[in-house]
C-alpha cells in the first residue's frame, strides 16, 4: 500500500487538489440571488475574505505605481506641456457659450417635462450624491471584465452601486474592501441591466458577452429598432438611475443560439477599455439637487432672454405678416375693409384654418397653378380642355398645351 | 531497475530558486498581468503567471512542487477575477504537473523547447479554462474561439522567452 502512494504520489497530490477545487467551485456557483444574474452579485463571507487578501496583495503596489503615475503626468500636463493651452482654452469658452445657448433652448421643454411628472405623481430618481475614484488595475484577464479603484467602504462605497463616466454608464460595484473596490463592467459576461431603447421606447435586458461585447438578447425581431439608436437605462433594475446614456445599436441579428430572439450589439458610450476616472453614485433623491435646480433656474432665465431678445428683433424688423396690418383694405365702395381674422384664413385663401404659414402675396400674372384657380377635381372631366383663369395671358407662341385629365394635370405636364 | 545516480540528467537539470525569488517572481508577474492592461487594453492576451508556472515547474522538474505553484498562482489570479475560487487554479495547477513531467524527457533550456512549451501550454489552458467554465459551472455565454486562443498562445509564447532567459539568472543548481 505504501508503494502505492510513493509510486504515485505526484499524480495522487495532483488529483487531491483537482478535486479539492472542483468542491471549493460547487460551494461558490450557488443559486444566484433573485433578480440578479449568476457571478454578479457579490460573494459570501468566506469567498470575501480569499479575495480580500488577494486584493491586499496586488493593490498597493498597483496604488503606488498608479500615485507615481499619476503625480509624474500632474507635473507634466500642468507645468511642462502648455503647448496649446491657450487655443484650447479658447476654444472651451466658444463652447461654453454655445453649450450654454444649446442648455437655455432645452429648459423649456425640461421644465414642461418636470411640471407634468409631478401632474402625474411620477417617480424620478436625480442622481445626489457621486464619489470620484480612479481606476488603479484590472482583473489581467480577457475573460473577466472587472477594474479596481482606488476607492472602498471607507469612503461610502457599497456593493450594487452604479458606476459612471461623464459620456455614460460603465458598470457596478461588486465586492468592496475597505480602501479598494472591485467594479464589474458591463460588458462582463456576468453583468446585466435593464436598459430603454430611446427612440422606440422598447425596454430590454442588456447583458455582457464573454468576447467582451455589450447586447440585448431578449427582443424578438422589431423593424422599429435600428442601428445607431440610443440606449439608456430604465431604472428597472434598482441599480443604475433611469436615463443615463449606455450607447447605441451597433448591429442588430438573429441569435441562432436563442431564437427567435436578435442579438443587439450596443457601442458602450463610455470607452470601457480606457476608463481612467469614474464616478460612483452613492445616493439618489426625488428631488432635483441644488446645483442642478440653479442651472436650470440660470438656463430658463437664458431662455427668456433670449426669447425677449427674438421677440424685440421681431418688432423692429418688417415681415411678411406685416403688409396686411400695414395696408388697410380697402372695399369696392372706397371703405376699409375688416381684415380677416387669422383663424379663418393661410395663405390668404379665407376659410382654411390658420396653421401659421406665411400669406401668400398675390400672383401678378394669374395661372392655372395659382392657389384658388384650379376647380374642385369632381367638376373636372377626363380629356375636357382647361378653361383659363380670368385675367390670365394666353400661352405665347400659339400652340395651345393640351391637358388629359384634370387629377394628373400638373405632373403631365411637369414632364 | 536502473537507478539514478548523481550524474543523471534528472538531477544534473534539477534547479532550486531562493525564496525571495520564488515569491517575488509570480507575485511580480500577477501584479504586472493587472497593471498592464489599464494602460494597455491588449496586453490581456498574455499570460505572465502561466509563464511563470511553466518557468517554474520545468526548472525544478518536480511535479508535486508544478502543481502547487500553479494552484496557488492560479487561484490568486481568480481571487483578481469576479469568476469563483479554483478556475484557474484547477488549469494552472494541471499545468505545472505536466510541464514538470515532460520536463524529464526534454532538454527545456532550448530555445525550441520553450517555444513549443509555451505554445502548447498555453493552447491547454485555454481548452481547460474553456471546459471548467462550460462544463462544471454550465455557463452557455462561454464559446471556444479558435483563432482568438491561438493568437494567445502566440503572444504569450512571444513574451515568455526573454522572460525565461531573465529568470534563468536566478537558477541554481542543487
Amino acid at each position: 500500500m505504501d508503494s502505492f502512494f510513493v509510486r504515485f504520489k505526484n499524480a495522487l497530490v495532483l488529483i487531491a487538489l483537482v478535486l479539492l477545487q472542483i468542491v471549493a467551485l460547487a460551494v461558490q456557483v450557488q443559486r444566484p440571488v433573485e433578480g440578479t444574474l449568476p457571478g454578479s452579485a457579490p460573494d459570501g463571507k468566506r469567498i470575501t475574505l480569499l479575495r480580500r487578501w488577494t486584493v491586499a496583495l496586488v493593490t498597493p503596489p498597483e496604488r503606488a505605481v498608479h500615485a507615481v503615475s499619476l503625480h509624474t503626468r500632474h507635473v507634466w500636463d500642468n507645468y511642462l506641456y502648455l503647448r496649446g493651452a491657450r487655443r484650447q482654452n479658447e476654444q472651451l469658452k466658444q463652447e461654453v457659450t454655445e453649450l450654454r445657448e444649446e442648455q437655455a433652448a432645452f429648459a423649456e421643454d425640461a421644465a414642461q417635462g418636470r411640471r407634468l411628472e409631478t401632474m402625474l405623481g411620477f417617480q424620478h430618481k436625480y442622481i445626489a450624491k457621486t464619489v470620484a475614484a480612479q481606476v488603479i488595475g484590472t482583473s489581467g484577464s480577457d475573460r473577466s471584465h472587472v477594474l479596481y479603484l482606488d476607492k472602498g467602504w471607507s469612503e461610502g462605497l457599497r456593493p450594487d452601486q452604479a458606476v459612471i463616466t461623464p459620456y455614460g454608464v460603465v458598470g457596478k460595484l461588486r465586492d468592496v474592501f475597505p480602501h479598494t473596490s472591485q467594479l464589474l463592467l458591463i460588458n462582463d459576461s456576468s453583468s446585466g441591466a435593464g436598459v430603454l431603447l430611446e427612440s422606440s421606447r422598447i425596454r430590454g435586458i442588456l447583458r455582457g458577452t464573454s468576447s467582451g461585447e455589450v447586447e440585448i438578447n431578449n427582443l424578438t425581431q422589431d423593424s422599429r429598432i435600428k442601428p445607431g439608436e440610443t440606449v439608456v437605462t430604465s431604472g428597472g433594475d434598482m441599480v443604475f438611475p433611469r436615463g443615463l446614456p449606455v450607447g447605441t445599436i451597433e448591429s442588430i441579428a438573429p441569435d441562432p443560439q436563442h431564437q427567435p430572439y436578435t442579438a443587439i450589439v450596443i457601442k458602450p458610450a463610455a470607452d470601457l477599455a480606457r476608463l481612467e476616472e469614474v464616478l460612483v453614485i452613492t445616493g439618489t433623491s426625488g428631488t432635483m439637487p441644488a446645483a442642478a435646480q440653479a442651472d436650470a433656474a440660470q438656463a430658463e432665465a437664458t431662455a427668456e432672454e433670449t426669447r425677449r431678445a427674438a421677440d424685440v428683433l421681431a418688432q423692429k424688423l418688417p415681415s411678411i405678416g406685416d403688409d396686411t396690418q400695414a395696408k388697410p383694405q380697402i372695399g369696392p365702395d372706397g371703405k376699409p375693409v375688416a381684415a380677416a381674422t387669422p383663424s379663418d384664413e393661410v395663405g390668404g385663401l379665407p376659410g382654411v384654418p390658420n396653421s401659421g404659414l406665411p400669406k401668400v402675396t398675390p400672383a401678378v400674372h394669374p395661372d392655372r397653378y395659382t392657389p384658388g384657380a384650379t376647380p374642385p377635381a369632381e367638376e373636372l372631366k377626363p380629356g375636357a380642355p382647361a378653361q383659363p383663369p380670368s385675367g390670365s395671358a394666353q400661352p405665347q407662341g400659339g400652340a395651345a398645351q393640351p391637358q388629359t385629365s384634370g387629377g394628373s394635370t400638373p405632373k403631365a405636364d411637369e414632364r | 531497475m536502473p537507478e539514478h545516480s548523481y550524474t543523471s540528467r534528472r538531477e544534473l537539470d534539477q534547479y532550486a530558486f531562493r525564496p525571495a525569488v520564488t515569491i517575488l517572481a509570480p507575485l511580480l508577474c500577477l501584479i504586472l498581468q493587472a497593471m498592464l492592461p489599464k494602460t494597455f487594453p491588449k496586453f490581456t492576451y498574455i499570460d505572465l503567471p502561466l509563464i511563470a508556472t511553466i518557468f517554474f515547474a520545468v526548472a525544478r522538474r518536480n511535479p508535486i512542487s508544478g502543481t502547487i505553484t500553479g494552484t496557488v498562482i492560479g487561484l490568486l489570479q481568480d481571487g483578481l477575477t469576479g469568476h469563483p475560487f479554483g478556475v484557474n487554479g484547477i488549469a494552472k495547477g494541471v499545468v505545472g504537473y505536466i510541464a514538470a513531467s515532460i520536463g524529464f524527457a526534454i532538454d527545456v533550456d532550448n530555445v525550441i523547447s520553450r517555444v513549443l512549451l509555451n505554445f502548447g501550454f498555453s493552447l491547454l489552458q485555454s481548452g481547460m479554462l474553456y471546459l471548467i467554465s462550460r462544463r462544471l459551472l454550465g455557463d452557455a455565454s462561454v464559446h471556444l474561439q479558435p483563432m482568438h486562443e491561438l493568437i494567445r498562445a502566440v503572444a504569450t509564447t512571444v513574451v515568455a522567452i526573454p522572460i525565461f532567459y531573465m529568470l534563468d539568472r536566478f537558477k541554481i543548481r542543487e
